[in-house]
C-alpha cells in the first residue's frame, strides 16, 4: 500500500465515530459465538439434569455481561492497545507474582485473586496481554531486525517469564498454551523456520530435566495419559470414563439429557473440563462434529479478519488470539479424547466458568477491534501514520 | 513509512502454513472422534451399560422340611430388622439416642452401628436389631416421625419349630464359608444361609431354590435410580421326610436323659421312620448365633450332643452280631442247627479261657437255644468251626464295616475286620482267640445303629440289600420324583438259614427265659422278635473276675457296658426293624429292649404303612420277597 495514494475512504480515516463503529461491528462473528454459546447453555442445562440451576442461568448472564464487554473492547481504537500494550503486561506481569505471593489456593494450584468482586485468574489475562505485548514488539519491526537473533531476546523473555510462573503455580496447561500461542506470534512475524527447529529440539531434549520440575500429580496425569488402563477406578477413572461416554455416544448420540454416563455421574466435571464428553455422549459424533464446525468457522473468521488487516499490530494481535482460541479447543477436546494428558483446559465457550468466559470475549473483542480498524494504518508507536 | 508490502506478504503466506497445521489437528480429532464413537462404539456402549446397570439377586425362599404327614419341621420365618440410614438422619447418634428410647441398645452394638455406618456409603441401611417381636415392629412404626433415618425391613430367617427334635436329621443352616464356596452366586448374598449338617446339607441345592434378579440403574456411587427389570426367582423345593414326628417324638421322650440312639426303618422300603440320637441340641441356635460358652457346652459334653449317633456313633455291636455268626456257619454248612455245645461257662482255647457272660454256664446248647440265651461259649464254638473270614462276609453282605449309603452327611463306616486289615492297619498277625471275640460283636467289631438296624431289616425281609433313607422322594439336582418300586438285589442267603436265625430272634423275645423275654409286646399281631446285646467296653481282669465280676451299677458311666437291641416286628408280616443303642446304659435285656418294645408297639400302633395305603387307596404291592 506503499505506492498507493491516500485514499480518501471513510474507512482509512485516522479517526472514526462511536456511531461508524457500531455499524462495523461484524453481527457474523457474534452471531457464531453466540450459537456456540447457547450449545453450552443447551449441555450445562442438560449437566444438572434439566435446570437452569445451578450452571446454566449463571452461564447465560456471565455470556451477556462478556458480550457487552466484547464490544465495548472493539469500540476502543486499536492504537491504544499498541501504546498500552506494555503495560497491561507488566501489569498482567505483577498481577501473576502476586497469586504466587499470596494467592488463594483453589482446584489444588495457585491460581486465583481474589478482588473481592471478582476472583481473578492473572494467567487467563496473560494469556491476551503476552499476544498483545509480542503483536506490539514485533509491530515495528522490519524483517531485517527479526532476522537479528538478538531482537529476538526481549520477546522470549516475555513469553519465558509468565510461562514460568504459570509453570509453577503450577498450570502446565495454560503454560503450554503462552509458549504455543505466542509461537505462533512469533512465526507470523516472520521468525526464520530454522530458529523454530533449533527451539523444538532444544526443547524436546530438555524434557528429561523438565521432567524433574513437574510436581507427582503432574507426573501422574502424563503417564496416565500413556496408560488410562493401568488404573481405570484411580487416577485414569477420568479419562476411561470420558472415552466411555464418548464412545457410547455413537454416531447419533443417545438423545438429549439421555447421557446414562454424565447423568449418573460417572463422568467427573461434567459441566467444567469434560462437557465435551456429555455433549457428545448426548448428541453423538454428528453433534461433536457440528460443534467442531462452528468452532472451525471461528477461527475461520479470525484468520480472515488478520489478513484483512492493514496494520501488522491487527495482523498478529487477531490471528494470535485465534491461534489461543484454537488451543483451548483443540486441547480440551483431545484431551477428553484421551489424545492429549489431562491439563485443565475448559472448552471455549462451553465450559461453566467465569473469567474463562470473559477472557475469550475479551480477546474476540480486540479481534473485532482490528475488524472495525482494519484499514487503519498505525505508526510504529501507536500513532496513525502521517 | 517503511516496508510493510513484504511483511504483509510473508504473513499471508505464514498463515497459510499455520492454518493448514490447524486444520491437519482437526482432522485429527474427527479422525479420533469417528474412532471411539462409530469404531469402537458397539464396546463403549457395553462398557456404559456395565457402568449403569447392577443386577441384584433376589435370595428366593428356602424350601420347607416336613415329615411324612406334612408336619413342619423347618420353616421360614419373618425376620423383621430395624435398619438406619445414616443418609436421612440429623446425625447418627441423634436417631439412636431416640430409637434407644424405644428398643435397648447397648453401647457395643451402638459402636458396630458406627462403625458399618461408616464403611459404608451414608444411602446404605446398616441394619440395628434383627428378630424384633412384633411389639417392638409396632413400636417404633408407632413413633416413626420422631426416627427420622430408621426403616423397619423384612428378611427371611430359618426356624425349626420342633427345636431340638429330629436335629440331627434336619441339620441347621448358617453363614456361607470359604470352603463352602460354590457357583451359585446366591452365595454372595449378605446374610445368605446355607445347611450345613443333615438333610439342609444333602439336599441343600435343591432347598435353595433359584435367585430372582433384579436390574438397577445405579449412579457412580452405587445409589439406585430405578428398577428396570424384575426377575423373580424360584423357591426351593419342599422336602418331605420319611420321619413320623409322632413317633421322632415318643422315641425321644422315651430315650430321656439317656446318651443313646435309636432308628426304626420300613425293611421293604427302606424309610426311616424315627431316628432320635440324644442328648440333642436346638438347631435354631447356630442360626441365632451361638455365645463361645453355648458353643463350648456343646462341643465338650462327652455326651456329644452335636453327633448323630445313629450314623456316626460307632459301636462294639455285642451279643446282635451272633445273629451273622450263626448265618455264616448255616450258609457254610459248618454247622447243623441242631449240633450242640456244651457250655460250661467258659472255654479253653489254648493256653486263654474264654468267658461265657453266665458264670455258671448254659449247659447243652443248640442253635435256636444258643441265640434265645445269648450263649457265648456255643458260639465261640461256631466262630472256631467256620472262621471269621466267613462270618466277616457274611457281616459285609448283611451292611456293616461300609455307609449304608443314607441320605445323611458324616456317616461313619464302622468296621468289619479280617486277617488282612489287621496285617494293615495294626502290623499283627491274626490270633485264633479273636475270631472267637469278634464273633460274639467284641473286639475289633464296630457297627452304627443304622447298620444294625440295616442288618436286622436285610434279615427280616427275606435276605434283600434294602437301603435306607430319610427323604421320601427321590430329589434329582432340583426336581423332586416319586420314588420307584424298590428292587433291592438279593443277598443269595437261603432261606432256610434266615429262617431259622429268626426263630432263634423269635425265642429271645417272646419264650421264656429268652434274653428279651421281659421286654416283648404280648398286643395280638404286634409281637417283636429281637436279639440282645450288650458290649463290653473295659478289660475285665483275673483278678476281678475271682472276685467277682462288677455289676454295671457299681462302676463309673464311661465304664459301663453299652445297651444294644435289634429287632423287627410283627412277627408274622415283618414291616419295621429297629436298632437301639444305649451309651453305658448296662445291659442290652434289660435297658435297651424295653425301649425297643415301647417304641415298637407305638410304631405298629399307627401303622403308618396301613395308614399311607389307605391315604393313596392303592392297595398294598405284595412283593415278593416280603415273605419265603
Amino acid at each position: 500500500m506503499l505506492n498507493l495514494p491516500r485514499m480518501p475512504l471513510r474507512l482509512n480515516r485516522t479517526e472514526m465515530s462511536l456511531r461508524e463503529k457500531l455499524l462495523q461491528l461484524n453481527w457474523s462473528l457474534i452471531a457464531l459465538l453466540a450459537a456456540i454459546a447457547c450449545i453450552g447453555f443447551a449441555t450445562l442445562y442438560s449437566a444438572a439434569g434439566g435446570s437452569l440451576e445451578p450452571w446454566a442461568l449463571k452461564q447465560i448472564v456471565r455470556f451477556v455481561v462478556g458480550l457487552s464487554i466484547m464490544i465495548a473492547v472493539a469500540m476502543v481504537d486499536l492504537r491504544f492497545w499498541v501504546r498500552n500494550a506494555y503495560i497491561f503486561y507488566v501489569v498482567a506481569a505483577v498481577l501473576l507474582l502476586l497469586v504466587e505471593i499470596k494467592g488463594t489456593v483453589g482446584m489444588g494450584a495457585q491460581r486465583w485473586i481474589d478482588l473481592g468482586f471478582i476472583q481473578l485468574q492473572p494467567s487467563e489475562i496473560m494469556k491476551i496481554t503476552l499476544i498483545l505485548a509480542l503483536a506490539r514488539y514485533f509491530h515495528g519491526a522490519t524483517l531485517q531486525e527479526i532476522g537479528r537473533p538478538l531482537f529476538l531476546i526481549p520477546p522470549l523473555i516475555m513469553v519465558l517469564l509468565p510461562a514460568a510462573m504459570v509453570m509453577k503455580q503450577p498450570d502446565l496447561g495454560t503454560a503450554m498454551m503462552l509458549v504455543m500461542s505466542a509461537g505462533a506470534v512469533f512465526f507470523m512475524a516472520g521468525v526464520r523456520m530454522w530458529k523454530f527447529a533449533l527451539v523444538a529440539i532444544s526443547g524436546l531434549s530438555a524434557i528429561p530435566l523438565a521432567w524433574e520440575f513437574l510436581r507427582e500429580y503432574q507426573k501422574k496425569r502424563v503417564l496416565i495419559f500413556l496408560n488410562p488402563e493401568d488404573d481405570p477406578l484411580g487416577a485414569g477413572y477420568h479419562i476411561t470414563q470420558s472415552k466411555i461416554a464418548l464412545g457410547s455416544g455413537g454416531l447419533f448420540g443417545k438423545g438429549y439429557m439421555g447421557g446414562t454416563q454424565s447423568r449418573l455421574n460417572f463422568l467427573p466435571e461434567k459441566q467444567t473440563d469434560f462437557i465435551f464428553t456429555m455433549f457428545a455422549e448426548e448428541w453423538g459424533m454428528m453433534g461433536g462434529l457440528v460443534l467442531l464446525a462452528l468452532y472451525v468457522m471461528l477461527v475461520a473468521f479470525g484468520y480472515a479478519i488478520a489478513l484483512r488487516c492493514r496494520s501488522q499490530f491487527g495482523r498478529l494481535m487477531a490471528l494470535g488470539i485465534t491461534t489461543t482460541f484454537f488451543l483451548y479447543f483443540f486441547i480440551n477436546i483431545a484431551m477428553v479424547m484421551g489424545l492429549v494428558p489431562v491439563v485443565g483446559v475448559p472448552l471455549p465457550l462451553i465450559s461453566y466458568g467465569g473469567t474463562a468466559m470473559l477472557s475469550l470475549l475479551f480477546g474476540w473483542g480486540l479481534v473485532m477491534s482490528a475488524y472495525i480498524h482494519r484499514d487503519m494504518p498505525i505508526s510504529r508507536r501507536g500513532m496513525h501514520d502521517d | 513509512m517503511y516496508h510493510d508490502n513484504d511483511r504483509a506478504k510473508l504473513f499471508s503466506r505464514r498463515a497459510m502454513m499455520l492454518a493448514g497445521g490447524k486444520a491437519t489437528l482437526v482432522v485429527g480429532l474427527a479422525a479420533r472422534m469417528y474412532y471411539l464413537q462409530v469404531m469402537e462404539a458397539d464396546k463403549y456402549a457395553m462398557q456404559a451399560e456395565d457402568n449403569r446397570i447392577t443386577t441384584r439377586l433376589l435370595a428366593p425362599p428356602r424350601g420347607l422340611i416336613l415329615d411324612r404327614n406334612g408336619v413342619a419341621m423347618a420353616i421360614n420365618q419373618q425376620n423383621y430388622r430395624v435398619m438406619v440410614v445414616a443418609e436421612q438422619t440429623p446425625s447418627l447418634d441423634y436417631t439412636l439416642d431416640a430409637l434407644a428410647k424405644i428398643i435397648p441398645i447397648g453401647e457395643s452394638e451402638r459402636a458396630r452401628i458406627h462403625k458399618e455406618a461408616r464403611r459404608r456409603r451414608r444411602f446404605v441401611p446398616v441394619s440395628v436389631r434383627e428378630n424384633l417381636t412384633w411389639e417392638e415392629v409396632a413400636r417404633v412404626e408407632v413413633n416413626a416421625p420422631d426416627l427420622p433415618g430408621i426403616i423397619i425391613d423384612v428378611g427371611q430367617s430359618r426356624y425349626y419349630p420342633m427345636e431340638s427334635l429330629g436335629a440331627h436329621i434336619l441339620g441347621y443352616v448358617a453363614a456361607v464359608s470359604e470352603n463352602d464356596l460354590t457357583d451359585d452366586p446366591l452365595e454372595e448374598l449378605p446374610g445368605f444361609r446355607i445347611g450345613k449338617g443333615g438333610v439342609e446339607k444333602v439336599y441343600d441345592m435343591a432347598l435353595r431354590g433359584r435367585a430372582g434378579t433384579s436390574s438397577l440403574e445405579v449412579n457412580s456411587v452405587g445409589r439406585i435410580h430405578r428398577e428396570l427389570e424384575r426377575k423373580e426367582g424360584e423357591p426351593g423345593i419342599d422336602l418331605n421326610l420319611t420321619l413320623d414326628i409322632r413317633l421322632q417324638q415318643y422315641a425321644a421322650q422315651r430315650l430321656g436323659d439317656e446318651s443313646a440312639a435309636v432308628v426304626v426303618m420300613d425293611i421293604l422300603t427302606g424309610d426311616v421312620i424315627v431316628m432320635a440320637s440324644t442328648p440333642s441340641f436346638d438347631p435354631n441356635s447356630f442360626n441365632r448365633g451361638l455365645s463361645n460358652d453355648e458353643w463350648k457346652d456343646l462341643t465338650t459334653n462327652p455326651r456329644s450332643p452335636l453327633t448323630n449317633k445313629v450314623i456316626a456313633g460307632q459301636f462294639a455291636p455285642g451279643s446282635t452280631f451272633k445273629l451273622l455268626t450263626a448265618l455264616a456257619a448255616l450258609e457254610s454248612r459248618d454247622i447243623t442247627p441242631d449240633m450242640r455245645v456244651l457250655c460250661t461257662g467258659h472255654m479253653q482255647l489254648g493256653s486263654i479261657k474264654f468267658h461265657c457272660w453266665k458264670k455258671e454256664g448254659h449247659g447243652s446248647q443248640d442253635l435256636i437255644s444258643g441265640l434265645k440265651n445269648s450263649c457265648d461259649v456255643y458260639f465261640y464254638e461256631v466262630a472256631r468251626r467256620v472262621g471269621f473270614e466267613k462270618i466277616a462276609e457274611m457281616a459285609r453282605r448283611f451292611g456293616l464295616g461300609t455307609q449304608t449309603g443314607i441320605d445323611l452327611p458324616s456317616e461313619r463306616p464302622g468296621l468289619i475286620p479280617d486277617r488282612a486289615w489287621k496285617r494293615k492297619a495294626l502290623k499283627q498277625p491274626w490270633h485264633p482267640g479273636e475270631t472267637l471275640i469278634n464273633a460274639i460283636g467284641q473286639g475289633y467289631v464296630t457297627a452304627t445303629p443304622i447298620q444294625l438296624a440295616v442288618m436286622t431289616a436285610r434279615i427280616a425281609n427275606g435276605g434283600y440289600a434294602v437301603v435306607p433313607h430319610v427323604a421320601r422322594d427321590q430329589i434329582i439336582e432340583k426336581s423332586v420324583h416319586p420314588r420307584p418300586q424298590p428292587e433291592w438285589p438279593s443277598l443269595e442267603v437261603s432261606r432256610q438259614s434266615l429262617a431259622l436265625v429268626r426263630k432263634g430272634m423269635f425265642a429271645v423275645s417272646n419264650e421264656p427265659g429268652g434274653t428279651a423275654y421281659k421286654a416283648r409286646i404280648t398286643q395280638e399281631g404286634m409281637w417283636l422278635s429281637g436279639k440282645t446285646g450288650s458290649a463290653q467296653v473295659r478289660r475285665i481282669t483275673m483278678r476281678e473276675r475271682e472276685s467277682g465280676v462288677k455289676k454295671n451299677e457299681q462302676l463309673p458311666w464311661k465304664e459301663r457296658d453299652h445297651a444294644l437291641f435289634v429287632a423287627y416286628a410283627p412277627e408274622e408280616n415283618p414291616r419295621y426293624s429297629i436298632a437301639v443303642v444305649v451309651e453305658h446304659g448296662g445291659g442290652g435285656s434289660a435297658v435297651a429292649a424295653p425301649i425297643a418294645r415301647d417304641i415298637m408297639l407305638e410304631v405298629q400302633k399307627r401303622d403308618l404303612a396301613r395308614v399311607s395305603t389307605e391315604a393313596n387307596g392303592t392297595p398294598e404291592p405284595p412283593p415278593d420277597f416280603r415273605r419265603f
